[in-house]
């Protein structure tokens, strides 16, 4: 337990739980400081949830600590939101929900994760990823400290997710947050993750993404290569905005370096 | 000129109308509808204790319902079983225990009909005065948890990161109803008053766009459903609270013929 306690937004402790007997959770110790972006990845099953669930105060561990730094305001966007049909909420009011938050607070992360085109939409009504985009939204209203995330991109196309990606390390850039990353995927975790826990049910491996590749314990958890996938890469010369419409990349240093130009007709 | 009796039904009945339609709302947004049918059939156990202690008080129905709910509380924790599940068994042996009691009372036992669908023509001005200081206590206690219930009503895990209090919302929720049933009692009834707060917040449906919005109109024809279903009864002599239940089911089925540009 080196971390500097101080710094640190939340911090586990030799947390274990057992549901009914089966165990979930043994010795899980970690911690997310602030400006830090952690990425917790493990294979369906082990607990990621769990871990996630106890960080927030949800969840009570059968064994170990979880201290919190007092009175941080946490963001949590949870994976999958499903609301009746029969409650007729716009996306607005939905971000509104979010305790303390003022229609003009609501107006301004709209614009910061570029979903003010659907702010009057049913929320039942938008799309897959722009629904990722409100709960995010949602996450960020409240001025949060910490953020989690459950499996956030999870649905997105590759370059839906190099875009999200992209916004949550410059929200960490301006807002210096701490970030606690939920991924299903063992083979790509979110390029700025300054820590990568491997989970399953304890904690595999845990470290910085450039030496965890060659962990053991890592390659026993991926068991072999991804078989009957390959990569794909070309390069775009635009980008498209959220209704569609093409419009030239920015200058980012985030984004990729692009040469070649096309025209699209039709 | 309309007989004082009408005028008097009429105003009752909207009473309970407009705290019924947004209370209503939620059993329908949360997919609970079963749950205000519990409610009302543990207040007839209330029914029951009441005539068995000799009081006719609606706050004992009250304290029935809400301990039957608390009790709902209790066995959802255990999670053995699914909520309806529970609602199935808590509701009829809640009815049956009512039903027992009532029976014993040798005297009631032709009254019956009176608790399962109220006697909306024999208010009083009295009545008026008990039902209007309940209808308020429930839409003031409904407008003071609305946000951390409706943020409940969307995700439970997310409210309660945000800081919400899911237990005591939920429990002033539950009160609320059975404030609500004990009180609609006479008017009503316990078998049609879940009617009054389902149907109107679903026909309210189609021509609302947003949550509040839903809740006002469902207020609004729940009331035109009153006046529309004491009409009846008085023109054709039928029975008043059934009356008002299937007004409210022709302005329901009216809502669904709506045009589709009008849903959202």
């Amino acid at each position: 337990m080196s971390d500097n306690l101080s710094s640190s937004l939340i911090k586990l402790e030799k947390v274990s739980l057992a549901f009914s007997g089966r165990i979930a959770l043994s010795d899980v110790s970690f911690s997310v400081n602030r400006g830090e972006i952690v990425t917790l990845i493990g294979p369906n099953g082990a607990g990621k949830s769990t871990v996630m669930k106890i960080a927030l105060g949800l969840l009570k561990p059968d064994k170990g600590e979880v201290y919190r730094l007092s009175d941080i305001s946490i963001g949590y966007m949870p994976q999958k939101i499903i609301i009746d049909d029969n409650l007729p909420i716009s996306v607005k009011d939905f971000l509104k929900l979010r305790p303390g938050s003022t229609y003009a607070q609501v107006e301004a992360v709209m614009d910061l994760v570029r979903i003010a085109h659907v702010g009057g939409s049913p929320v039942q009504r938008v799309s897959g990823g722009e629904m990722q985009r409100v709960l995010l939204a949602r996450a960020l209203l409240g001025a949060p400290d910490l953020i989690v995330l459950d499996e956030p991109v999870q649905g997105m196309d590759i370059v839906g997710q190099q875009e999200f990606y992209q916004l949550i390390r410059k929200i960490r850039r301006e807002k210096n947050c701490g970030v606690l990353m939920i991924s299903h995927d063992l083979h790509m975790v979110m390029e700025g993750t300054d820590k990568v826990i491997c989970l399953n049910r304890h904690i595999c491996c845990s470290g910085a993404p450039e030496n965890i590749q060659d962990h053991p314990e890592y390659h026993a958890l991926l068991s072999g290569k991804p078989e009957g996938i390959t990569l794909y890469t070309h390069h775009h010369d635009h980008t498209h905005d959220s209704s569609g419409n093409v419009v030239p990349s920015r200058d980012d240093k985030d984004g990729q370096d692009h040469k070649r130009k096309h025209d699209h007709d039709g | 000129m309309m007989d004082d009796f009408i005028l008097n039904a009429i105003m009752a009945g909207i009473l309970v109308a407009i705290a019924a339609g947004p209370l209503g709302c939620f059993l329908v947004w949360r997919k609970m509808a079963y749950f205000g049918d519990t409610i009302a059939h543990s207040a007839l156990m209330g029914v029951g204790l009441g005539i068995a202690l000799g009081t006719g008080s609606p706050w004992i129905i009250m304290v029935t319902s809400a301990l039957v709910s608390g009790a709902l509380l209790l066995l959802q924790k255990g999670e053995k079983f699914s909520n309806d599940t529970l609602l199935g068994i808590l509701a009829h042996s809640a009815l049956s225990i009512g039903l027992i009691i009532i029976a014993l009372q040798e005297s009631l036992r032709q009254d019956l009909m009176f608790f399962l669908i109220g006697d909306i023509l024999a208010i009083d001005a009295g009545g008026i005065l008990d039902i209007s200081i309940m209808s308020l206590a429930a839409l003031g206690g409904l407008l003071y948890i609305w946000k951390p219930l409706l943020s409940i009503t969307v995700h439970e895990d997310l409210a309660q990161v945000e800081g919400v209090n899911l237990l005591r919302t939920k429990i002033v929720y539950m009160l609320l109803i059975a404030l609500l049933v004990a009180f609609a009692m006479k008017v009503i009834g316990a078998l049609l008053i879940t009617s009054l707060m389902i149907i109107p917040a679903a026909a309210a449906r189609n021509i609302s766009r947003g949550p509040l919005q839903m809740a006002f109109y469902s207020m609004i024809i729940g009331s035109i459903a009153v006046v529309m279903g004491i009409m009846m009864s008085s023109m054709w002599d039928l029975p008043a609270g059934p009356s008002i239940v299937l007004s409210a089911f022709i302005l329901f089925l009216i809502g669904r013929a709506l045009p589709n540009q009008l849903r959202m």
